[in-house]
């Protein structure tokens, strides 16, 4: 039997289809999960995909922290299920006290939609353990809030138990500290990143890069370090 | 019936991107003598009757739960708007 992740749709998710397509080519089973639903429908693992949640008022995520669906979801991840938050899906984890930090608006103030160079630095968790530590991918990145901050002693704290994943490699696109990119939770369960690698899952529709050629599928490794991360568990 | 309004800032040691991009706007337009802006948020809480020190306690929750997030905000004030 195939792991089951499921993936959330907020009202004002646009990125929900394209998760739940990456987690069949993974090689699990996607389940559609409602934020007014608080049932997780027996799922291994969550994706919170992007989008503009609840039109991103208020601030990004928040009035999507408190959904229904997050309380169980807060629940499992305290239990060790993996969870994986992008872009606005890693905004709704910060705002649900999930992960440290919070993201404020890009420091350029523009939209940004670009290929963006990361590094990965931990593969340790539940959503890495396929990549290598120091391997360079390519994936979209596409955001207006994406600038990461926190405060000095949260920022030393995160690099010192290892905890920043990712980080921006050719270029800080938006201002975040320290280049972050991503980050996990103590356990390495959670996972949450502005760039988007379900967009780079399937050959001749992902970006160009270096290592992964022409139309690269360097976001794969997420979900099927989640799906070994499952099979790991059971 | 009330208005318990809640100011919230951005946190003083943290850029604050809108309002620095209003701040070199207002030059722009003659206005010249302000050296910086700090954009926040007012929310005006409307309740039925009296503005009472429940209330008050109430929306101070709501502004520390929802209405700010303490790692990027501080809320300011939290008071009974005049009639």
């Amino acid at each position: 039997m195939s792991a089951k992740i499921g993936v959330v749709t907020f009202p004002g998710s646009l990125d929900d289809r394209d998760a739940a397509r990456a987690i069949r080519i993974a090689g699990a089973e996607p389940v559609a999960l409602w934020h007014a639903d608080a049932s997780l429908h027996g799922v291994d693992a969550v994706m919170l995909p992007g989008g503009f949640s609840y039109g991103d008022y208020l601030r990004a995520g928040a009035i999507a922290s408190f959904a229904q669906v997050m309380a169980s979801i807060v629940d499992a991840a305290s239990g060790g299920m993996p969870v994986l938050g992008v872009c606005n899906g890693f905004q709704t984890l910060c705002e649900a006290d999930l992960l440290p930090g919070a993201m404020i608006r890009n420091d350029h103030l523009h939209f940004v939609c670009k290929d963006q160079v990361l590094e990965v630095e931990n593969v340790d968790t539940a959503w890495t353990r396929d990549y290598a530590v120091g391997d360079r991918i390519t994936i979209p990145l596409k955001n207006q809030d994406g600038q990461y901050i926190a405060d000095a002693k949260t920022l030393d704290a995160l690099e010192a138990e290892g905890r920043v994943v990712f980080r921006y490699r050719d270029g800080n696109p938006n201002g975040s500290a320290r280049d972050i990119a991503g980050v996990t939770n103590e356990a390495g369960n959670v996972v949450g990143l502005m760039p988007h690698p379900e967009h780079a899952c399937e050959v001749g529709f992902g970006p160009d890069s270096r290592e992964a050629g022409r139309g690269g599928t360097d976001g794969l490794g997420f979900f099927t370090s989640a799906i070994a991360s499952l099979l790991a568990r059971a | 019936m009330a208005t318990i309004v809640v100011h919230v800032m951005p946190k003083p040691e943290l850029l604050d991107p809108q309002g620095k991009a209003v701040g070199s706007a207002l030059p722009r337009l003659g206005f010249d003598g302000f050296t910086a802006v700090r954009q926040g948020k007012r929310f005006e809480l409307t309740v039925d009757g009296e503005a009472t020190p429940e209330l008050l306690a109430q929306a101070r929750r709501a502004a520390e739960t929802l209405l700010s997030n303490p790692v990027i905000e501080d809320v300011v004030a939290v008071e009974v708007a005049d009639a």
